[in-house]
């Protein structure tokens, strides 16, 4: 049983995360992304001090989730295996402070080893895989770990500048233990030469932080004579330390 | 704790947009086609959850005031007693709703943009240093050509005094600016009436969006 603190008490302090660092992050407004124009806020985003809307989030249980919900090679096959490189994706999830998002629902999704995606709007010459829906999720565990297997997404030409093509990536969406740590992402592929020009990952403002967004071949978890392992860990905003002001706060609401 | 002192944070991975085919990972009905047994969706309660049934809907308006068709929203919210299904919410004399963890997901539809969800009105969460906030509705919003999920919240109109005694409304210095996070009332002949909220994410009458 969770004690309950009486009415009128702020939250925990230990329960707040750190400030979000916008430099981590790309820009609203990123021009050669040419969609973001019209899509971008103009003016500044008002800060909150972080409340109980904040700080808490939907909490998820493994039986709402299939067996094959994490198996992307299975879960939409119906008379045979997809076609393309079969491989394994298998990180944590972890906090500012390195410590293990448990329980975190990681949701991916894909197109296929032809670069096309199973979608109603998705109008690209490359074929549909009758046994690839390119779609998973799955929860980490009490190390934040999570892992499952698909097919090597490929590349796909898309309509921005007329030759702009995505390099290959993995759709990442997280949800962890607070609201302000919802992210959504995309993984890439190490050694993708689309990747130095996309105009979706030239948006990220440090190369340092473009480096966290792709993942290693991981020889060690290799599948024998089966599958190719990578290896892509994410990191969410980190619960704040207890310092003074937080105490000086929870003394005033103790009033 | 040493451990903080010690070492700077490490740096939250970068986020990148949802991009156009969310539906596949988020909602792949939406998409077109069946892969999971469960659906995460837009309906909050069943038979058994406790407050006043509500509907909201809306559409999301880029910077020239195109409907934008391809959005995904996820709302988070406490139950009708103002209280949020989560651990670190220890707010004592309010119980947890076991009909109702307070999170849902909706998609614009691709030929209207109207998004909706079926929900219970939340009830009064207090706010830092024991503030009292109005009943409101944490919106989370993402699409192709949004680079960073984009927060706000939803305030309802019949909640007049309680929204203007509101800390994180009276937060916005720009009066006029408030109303963006009001969503107004229809009560229709049939069905739970309607909290009507659009969403502009630029120009005129552009939403106010927080940084959490």
């Amino acid at each position: 049983m969770t004690p309950t603190v009486p009415l009128g008490r702020a939250p925990q302090p230990d329960a707040e995360f750190m400030m979000r660092d916008t430099t981590s992050h790309p820009s609203a407004l990123a021009p050669a992304y040419k969609t973001s124009v019209l899509r971008s806020p103009r003016l500044a985003l008002i800060s909150l001090q972080q409340s109980l809307s904040e700080v808490t989030a939907p909490v998820f249980d493994a039986r709402e989730l299939g067996a094959l919900d994490n198996d992307l090679i299975l879960n939409a096959a119906k008379d045979g295996m997809p076609i393309g490189e079969r491989i394994v994706v298998h990180g944590y999830v972890h906090d500012q402070i390195g410590r293990p998002v448990k329980n975190a629902l990681v949701e991916v999704w894909q197109c296929n080893a032809s670069g096309r995606y199973r979608h109603k709007k998705d109008q690209y010459i490359g074929a549909l895989d009758p046994n690839f829906g390119g779609c998973g999720r799955m929860l980490t565990d009490d190390n934040g770990y999570y892992a499952y297997r698909t097919i090597r997404p490929g590349p796909y030409p898309w309509r921005n500048r007329v030759n702009d093509w995505r390099p290959a990536h993995i759709h990442y969406a997280i949800s962890g233990d607070g609201w302000v740590q919802r992210l959504i992402t995309q993984m890439y592929f190490e050694g993708d030469p689309l990747i130095a020009d996309c105009p979706i990952l030239q948006s990220v403002p440090s190369e340092e932080q473009v480096r966290g967004l792709i993942a290693l071949q991981d020889r060690s978890h290799f599948v024998q004579l089966d599958s190719r392992a990578y290896r892509f860990d994410i990191v969410l905003r980190g619960h704040r330390a207890t310092l003074f002001e937080n105490r000086v706060q929870a003394q005033g609401a103790l009033k | 704790m040493t451990q903080q002192l010690m070492q700077p944070p490490l740096r939250e991975t970068a986020s990148q947009t949802a991009g156009p085919y969310v539906h596949i990972g988020l909602a792949p009905k939406q998409a077109g086609f069946d892969i999971f047994e469960n659906n995460f969706g837009s309906v909050l309660v069943d038979d058994k959850t406790k407050g006043e049934r509500i509907r909201i809907e809306g559409r999301v308006f880029d910077g020239i005031g195109t409907i934008v068709k391809d959005v995904l929203i996820e709302i988070w919210q406490a139950n009708a007693a103002g209280r949020y299904a989560h651990p670190a919410d220890r707010q004592g004399g309010k119980a947890i709703d076991k009909h109702f963890r307070g999170w849902g997901r909706a998609c614009s539809d691709f030929d209207s943009g109207v998004y909706s969800f079926d929900t219970i009105k939340p009830g009064s969460v207090v706010g830092r240093n024991g503030r009292p906030m109005a009943p409101h509705i944490n919106f989370w919003i993402v699409a192709r050509g949004i680079n960073l999920g984009l927060n706000t919240r939803m305030y309802f109109s019949d909640e007049e005094k309680a929204n203007a005694a509101d800390p994180v409304i009276n937060l916005i210095e720009w009066e006029a600016r408030r109303a963006t996070l009001i969503a107004q009332r229809e009560d229709r002949k049939k069905g739970p009436p309607v909290y009507r909220f659009d969403i502009r994410l630029q120009g005129e009458g552009e939403t106010v969006f927080f940084d959490i």
